[in-house]
C-alpha cells in the first residue's frame, strides 16, 4: 500500500490543526453554524439523526494494521454517545422497531471508506489527530468537493490486470487534496478508477469513471466516461474519450471539473450533479471540455501532465510485500491435505481468488452475518482483523465496495490456517457474491436523509436465507438496499434493489429488478426497474422469495449442475413473471400507489 | 514557509465604498473569456460571491489570471469568510473584502496553516512541496 511520504504526514497533520482551530471558532461562536458546515463536511463530519457521523477517508480502500488497531480505538474510546443521547436514539428507533443500535464499531461504506456513527463532536479534533498518528484523515469525504477516489480492491493484485490503477489513483488524490478552485462545486464529485479487464469500481456509476487500457499501438491510457450518478436521476457515464494517453489524465480531469464548475447548476441541489450538466448539454458539454482540455495544454502549457519520472516516484510508494518473492517459486502445498474438509472447500470457492503472483491468494473475509449490519465491524473485531492482517496478509487488508474485508496478500499454503482463523472469528461465511453479501447503507437507524430503515431488511433476509446449500443452488445475485433515494447502497445497481420511501410515517420499500454494477457477471452498468407498487417492510423477504422461486422455475440448465444466473434470467425473461409472483406475496392488500 | 500569493485583505470600512474608474465588477455566471482584449484599462476586477459556498469565481479568477493573464487587483466581494482565503490567495485573487465582522489578524492567521500544498498555485509557482 502507499507509504506517505513526510511531506504528506505534515500535512494532514496542519489539515488536523487546521480543523481543530475550526471546531473550536464555532465552539466559542466566532464561526457560524452556516460557515463550520462545509468546513466540517469536508473534513467527513456529518451531524445525523442522533448523533455526529465521521467517514473517514480510506484511499483505494487500503488499510495497514496499525491504522485498523486505531481504527479499532477510535470505535471502543470515541464511538460512545452521551448517554442521554444514545437513550433518546434508542428510543426513537424502538418505535420503528430497531431493537439493537450499536456502538463502539466501525462500518465499511461501498465507496470503501470507514464510518463511525456515536462520536460527539466535543471530540472531533481529538479524534483527527489520533487518524493523523496513523496517516489518515476525513478530507474530501463530504461536502461539494471532489470527494476520496476509489478504486478497484484488487488493484495491484489482480491477475486480469492492464495496469496498476493505484498510482494514478494516488497522483489525483495529491491533485485533488485541498485543490483551490474546486473545493465548493456544485455538488460532491466522485471518481473511480479501475486497471482490470473487468470493472469492479463500478466506474460508470461515477461522475468520472476512468478504466485503464491499450490502444492499437499498444500505448497506456484511460477510457474515460463521465455523468454517471445514482440518487432521483440514475445515469450511466457518457464516454467522452476511448483512449486518453495517461500523461494527459490530469490535464483532462481538470478540463471536466472547470467545465462543471461552471455552468453546472446551482439553483436546485437535486439537479446539480454532473449528470444533469452532461445530460442537458450532450455534445456541447463534450466540446466544452475537449476545448478547455486543448487550453489547458496548448495555452496554460499542461500544468498537470505526469511526468514518467513522477509516475515512478509514486509508484516506487506502493511498497509490495517481501514475502511475494520469496514464495515465489512455491507453490501450492498446504491447501490440498486439508482440502477433505467441506467447508473449507466451499470456502476456497466462494472466497479465494486468483493472484497475479501464483504462489499467491486473495481472501474475501465476509461481514455479512447474522446480528450485525452489512459492513459493521466492533471494536473488538477490527482488532482481530488487524491481528489477521498482520498473520497472513504482510500487514494489509482492504475495504471492498461490497461492505467486505480482502486480504490481498494471502500464501496459498496458509490458506487452511487463515480459515481455520478466520472462521473462529466469524469472518469466513461462504456467501461472498451469494444472496446474503448484501450492501446496504445505514438506512433510518442512522442517517438523516433516510426514508426507512435499511438495516432490519438485510437482517430479515439474512434471517431467511441461512442455509448454505439453497444460497449456492440460488447462486450470484446482488442484493442492495437503500433507505432513501440518495442511493447510498446502490440499490439501483442491484440485481435486486431496495428502495426505502416514507409514506405516512410508515415506512414501504419499492423493489426494482435488473440492476447492474458494470461488473463481468452483471453485464453493462444500467439501472434496475420497479417491479410494481411498494411492500411493506413485513412483505419484503416474502416478495423476495417469490422472485427466486420463479427465477429457479423458470432459469435455463447449462449443463454439470449449472444453470444461467438471476440476472440472466431476469433479461431472458423479462419482468412480468417476477412482477406477478411479487405481487402475489402481498399480504395485507395495502397498496402504496 | 509556504511560497503563497499576497493577498490584502479588507475590512467593509477598509475597503471604501465608492466607485472607481477602472474598476470592474463581474457576475459569477459571467464568462470572463468574453474580457479578452479588453483589460488594458481595467485596474481592478471584483469577483462576487454571493454565498461563500459558491464556487465558480474560484474558476473565473483562474482564467482571468492563467489564461487573460490579467495583472491588476483581482478582489473577492460579497460572502467573503476566513476560511476559504487560502483558496482564492491560490486561484489568484489580491484582495479580498472580508464580511461584517470578521477580524482582518484571525483571517491573516489562516494563510500560515500549510507549509505546502499538493497542487500549484494560478502561477505555476512552486508548491512548497519537499518529498
Amino acid at each position: 500500500m502507499y507509504q506517505y511520504t513526510e511531506f504528506d504526514k505534515a500535512f494532514v497533520l496542519s489539515r488536523a490543526a487546521q480543523f481543530r482551530d475550526q471546531l473550536e471558532r464555532w465552539q466559542d461562536g466566532r464561526l457560524s453554524e452556516d460557515a463550520f458546515r462545509p468546513l466540517r463536511l469536508q473534513n467527513g463530519w456529518y451531524v445525523q439523526r442522533h448523533a455526529p457521523m465521521l467517514r473517514v477517508a480510506v484511499p483505494y480502500g487500503e488499510l495497514s494494521s496499525a491504522q485498523l488497531r486505531v481504527l479499532a480505538r477510535i470505535a471502543r474510546d470515541y464511538d460512545n454517545p452521551d448517554p442521554e443521547v444514545y437513550a433518546q436514539a434508542a428510543y426513537a428507533q424502538r418505535k420503528l422497531g430497531t431493537t439493537h443500535l450499536p456502538t463502539h464499531s466501525a462500518h465499511f461504506t461501498t465507496r470503501t471508506n470507514v464510518q463511525f456513527n456515536w462520536i460527539p463532536l466535543a471530540r472531533a479534533a481529538d479524534v483527527m489527530d489520533l487518524l493523523a498518528s496513523v496517516d489518515m484523515h476525513g478530507i474530501q469525504t463530504s461536502g461539494n468537493c471532489i470527494r476520496n477516489i476509489s478504486c478497484d480492491e484488487r488493484a495491484g493484485v489482480a491477475p486480469d490486470e492492464i495496469a496498476d490503477p493505484r498510482p494514478f489513483a494516488e497522483l489525483m488524490r495529491q491533485w485533488t487534496t485541498l485543490h483551490p478552485e474546486f473545493a465548493y462545486l456544485p455538488r460532491k464529485f466522485k471518481i473511480a478508477v479501475t486497471g482490470a479487464a473487468e470493472d469492479r469500481a463500478a466506474t460508470d456509476w461515477h461522475d468520472v469513471g476512468l478504466r485503464l487500457v491499450h490502444d492499437e499501438a499498444g500505448a497506456l491510457g484511460f477510457r474515460v466516461t463521465a455523468g454517471g450518478g445514482m440518487g432521483r436521476t440514475p445515469m450511466i457515464g457518457v464516454v467522452l474519450r476511448e483512449f486518453l494517453p495517461w500523461q494527459q489524465i490530469m490535464n483532462y480531469i481538470e478540463a471536466i471539473v472547470r467545465v462543471y464548475n461552471r455552468y453546472g447548476r446551482r439553483d436546485n441541489k437535486y439537479k446539480a450533479r454532473i449528470k444533469i450538466l452532461v445530460k442537458a448539454e450532450g455534445q456541447r458539454y463534450i466540446d466544452d471540455v475537449e476545448d478547455e482540455f486543448r487550453q489547458i495544454v496548448e495555452h496554460d502549457g499542461g500544468p498537470h501532465t505526469i511526468a514518467q519520472s513522477e509516475l515512478e516516484r509514486v509508484a516506487a510508494a506502493f511498497v509490495a510485500p517481501a514475502r511475494r518473492t520469496q514464495r515465489e517459486a512455491e507453490h501450492t502445498s498446504g491447501t490440498t491435505a486439508s482440502a477433505d474438509h467441506p467447508r473449507f472447500t466451499r470456502w476456497l470457492q466462494r472466497n479465494v481468488a486468483p493472484h497475479k503472483d501464483p504462489s499467491l491468494r486473495i481472501v474475501t473475509l465476509s461481514f455479512k452475518r447474522l446480528g450485525q449490519a452489512p459492513g459493521d465491524a466492533s471494536a473488538v473485531q477490527l482488532e482481530r482483523l488487524a491481528d489477521l492482517a498482520d498473520r497472513f496478509s504482510a500487514g494489509e487488508a482492504r475495504v471492498t465496495h461490497t461492505q467486505n474485508i480482502v486480504l490481498p496478500w494471502v500464501a496459498a499454503d496458509e490458506l487452511f490456517a487463515l480459515w481455520e482463523a478466520a472462521n473462529a472469528l466469524g469472518f469466513a461465511s461462504t456467501n461472498v457474491g451469494l444472496l446474503t453479501d448484501i450492501i446496504a447503507c445505514p438506512g433510518g437507524d442512522f442517517c438523516a436523509l433516510a426514508n426507512a430503515r435499511s438495516i432490519p431488511v438485510a437482517q430479515a433476509l439474512a434471517e431467511r436465507y441461512q442455509d448454505l446449500d439453497e444460497l449456492d443452488d440460488i447462486g450470484e445475485v446482488d442484493v442492495h438496499v437503500s433507505g432513501c433515494i440518495n442511493s447510498c447502497g446502490h440499490h439501483h445497481s442491484g440485481h435486486i434493489g431496495v428502495l426505502g420511501v416514507d409514506k405516512d410515517g410508515r415506512e414501504w420499500y419499492q423493489i426494482t429488478l435488473g440492476g447492474s454494477d458494470g461488473s463481468v457477471g452483471s453485464g453493462a452498468a444500467q439501472p434496475g426497474k420497479v417491479i410494481g407498487p411498494s411492500f411493506s417492510a413485513a412483505e419484503v423477504p416474502d416478495v423476495v422469495e417469490a422472485i427466486l422461486a420463479t427465477y429457479r422455475d423458470s432459469r435455463e440448465h447449462r449443463g454439470e449442475g449449472r444453470y444461467e444466473r438471476f440476472i440472466e434470467t431476469v433479461r431472458r425473461i423479462g419482468l412480468e413473471p417476477f412482477k406477478m409472483a411479487a405481487n402475489d406475496a402481498r399480504t395485507k392488500g395495502e397498496v402504496l400507489a | 514557509m509556504t511560497n503563497l500569493p499576497p493577498l490584502q485583505i479588507y475590512t467593509p470600512e477598509t475597503a471604501g465604498e465608492a466607485p472607481e474608474p477602472g474598476v470592474l465588477k463581474l457576475a459569477n455566471d459571467a464568462d470572463p473569456m468574453e474580457l479578452a482584449g479588453k483589460l488594458e484599462e481595467i485596474e481592478r476586477i471584483e469577483l462576487h460571491f454571493p454565498h461563500f459556498t459558491d464556487g465558480r469565481a474560484y474558476s473565473q479568477a483562474y482564467l482571468l489570471r492563467r489564461r487573460l493573464s490579467f495583472s491588476g487587483d483581482l478582489r473577492a466581494t460579497g460572502d467573503v469568510q476566513i476560511d476559504q482565503l487560502l483558496q482564492m490567495a491560490r486561484t489568484g485573487f489580491s484582495s479580498v473584502v472580508l464580511n461584517e465582522g470578521l477580524a482582518p489578524a484571525d483571517a491573516a492567521r489562516q494563510l500560515e496553516r500549510f507549509a505546502g500544498f499538493y497542487q500549484r498555485d494560478y502561477r505555476g509557482s512552486d508548491t512548497g512541496r519537499r518529498d
